[in-house]
This record gives C-alpha cells, structure tokens and sequence, in this order.
C-alpha cells in the first residue's frame, strides 16, 4: 500500500508542473548559486557540495570580504539574469547559504 | 607595449580587460601569449591610455579614446589579428579579425564597481546609495575601486549595450571549461585554460 502511494505523485506530473510555471527550477538556481560561490571564492569543489541551508557566509567563511560580496552579487545578476538592489543587500540575506538561496529563488521567480 | 616580437608574419593585438580584471588576469594573459610565442606567433599587449605606464590621465579616458588608441597599436603593430578578453572585447577593432574571449557587459562592470564601493562604505558606518553615486558620477565622474572615471567614461559604460562586430568570434568560458580566473581576488594562472584558449587562436591564425 505505501509502495502504491509512493508512486502516485511520480505518475502524476502534469499537475506538479503546472505548480511552478515561472522562473527556473529551485534545483538550477541552487546549482548555479554554488558554481558561482566557487569560482568566486576560490572554494574547492567538494566544499561548496556540502554547503547546506545553515552553512555561514558573510561573517563565516574568510574569502567572502566586501569586494568578493560585490563579486558574488554581479555573478548572480549575470548568471540567473536578475536585478540586485542596493537595499535588498542586508546581513540576513548574505548570513547564511540558505538565506542566499531564498533570495536568489525569490528573485529569479519574480524577474 | 609589452611583446613577443620576432617579425614574424602572424601578429596577434592582445586587448586586456580594464579595470581590476585587468591585474587578475595579467598572469594569465601573459601565459597565453607565450604560448602563442611557442606556436610561432608575434603578440602584443598595450597598455591603454590612462592606464598602467601611460601618462596620460585616467579622467580623460572613454571608450572611444581606448577604441582609437586599440585602433592605432593595431597599426603600429602591423596586426593581422586581435584577442580580446572580458571588457577588452568592447575595444576590438573591426577591421581587424580576431577572437573575443567572454566579452563583459559594460552595465555590469559599472554596477559590480559602484556595489563595491557601496559595500565597503556600508561596511564602514557611511551610508551611500548607487542611486546617489551615479547622478553625482554621470556629471563629476567617480572613483570606484580606486579607478578615477571620468563622466563621459561612466556615461558610456551605463547606456553600453556590448554586440562583437562580424569579423570577430565569440569564446565562451564554457567552451574554455574551468572557473573564470578574473573572478579570483588573487591573479592566478590555470594551465589547461590557457593551453585551450591560445589553441583556439593558434588554430585560427595558423590555418587562416
């Protein structure tokens, strides 16, 4: 009975599409922010793998000075085609991996 | 000028970005041309009009200056092609055939540049907004990163939509795979991308 119910939702993807029909997939712009904190920062591969939503940024990691803030901030406005406001920049957003992703996600629907 | 030059009848104008991707690509730059030395081809690296050893001020700088002044090292140097890299592929001459290495949206340098400094001021108690910074910047100029821009320089990278003339070709970073060096906060050099990047000239100079 649960293997039954486990596979319903699978077989039902017309309904899970239509659910998200704007902007790119959460999974697209969580890979594209991590590439982005890569080469930016210089952080090896398996590093940015193992980010997860609490993982500290600004604060946290030593590379993510103000300059490479500004870096990271202009890659994402070129990579996932959004527009960055001087207001939007607050310590919430930058605090952690998790906080980066809501917004870009938020962002990315809504441009 | 700095050069590799043995009269040699492939002459390649290398046009570096501005700015500060400027000084974290040079290592780079440099390692491509002396790959390009090593296949047989001259190549030329000038150092623009307000910028490095030039004694000319950085303030009476814009785009048309540089473009003129790419323009003329292309003739001093007799070039039969040019390599452009980042910003450097908005000073490319046309006339001239060549490759344009992941060409910079003039908007966007201007933007990451006046974040900076609104970063950094944010981050030392002072508030200044980019809003505040551009109306000044459009009729005074600004420094940013501690480049003087003049106004005519910040009028143009704002309203600055990039398109490659015909006679140039695009190489995207994807194409060269790894991470994009001028994003580094340090210059550094990465072997495998510079063997593939001056592979793409050298087999265009070479089998043209």
């Amino acid at each position: 009975m649960t293997g039954q119910n486990a596979a319903t939702p699978l077989t039902d993807t017309p309904s899970v599409a239509a659910e998200e029909p704007t902007g790119p997939s959460r999974s697209a712009v969580d890979a594209a922010l991590r590439a982005i904190l890569r080469d930016v920062l210089a952080l090896d591969e398996d590093q940015v793998a193992g980010f997860d939503g609490d993982t500290g940024l600004f604060g946290h990691l030593p590379e993510l000075d103000s300059m490479a803030v500004a870096g990271v901030l202009t890659e994402m406005e070129d990579r996932l085609d959004i527009v960055i406001d001087d207001e939007d920049v607050d310590g919430e957003m930058l605090e952690t991996y998790g906080g980066l992703l809501a917004f870009a996600e938020a962002k990315s629907v809504t441009s | 000028m700095l050069g590799f030059d043995q009269a040699r009848e492939l002459r390649l104008l290398v046009i570096a970005p501005l700015f500060d991707e400027a000084n974290k690509f040079r290592r780079q730059t440099l390692e491509i041309m002396r790959r390009l030395d090593a296949e047989g081809i001259d190549s030329f690296l000038p150092d623009l009009p307000g910028c490095n050893e030039s004694s000319t001020p950085l303030t009476e700088q814009s785009l048309a200056t540089w473009r003129s002044a790419a323009m003329a090292a292309a003739k001093h140097i007799r070039a039969t092609h040019c390599f452009a890299i980042r910003s450097g592929c908005w000073l490319a001459p046309p006339a001239v055939p060549g490759w344009l290495y992941a060409p910079a949206k003039p908007k966007q340098v201007l933007r990451g540049m006046v974040r900076a400094r609104t970063l950094a001021a944010r981050e030392a108690g002072r508030e200044e907004t980019a809003e505040t910074l551009m109306a000044e910047a459009r009729i005074a100029g600004i420094e940013l990163s501690g480049w003087q821009l003049g106004h005519k320089l910040v009028r143009e990278l704002e309203a600055g939509e990039f398109a490659p003339a015909e006679t140039h070709i695009l190489i995207e970073q994807a194409v060269i795979s790894g991470a994009p060096l001028w994003l580094r906060a340090e210059p550094d050099e990465d072997a495998a991308q510079a063997d593939a990047l001056a592979g793409v000239v050298a087999n265009g100079m070479l089998g043209a």
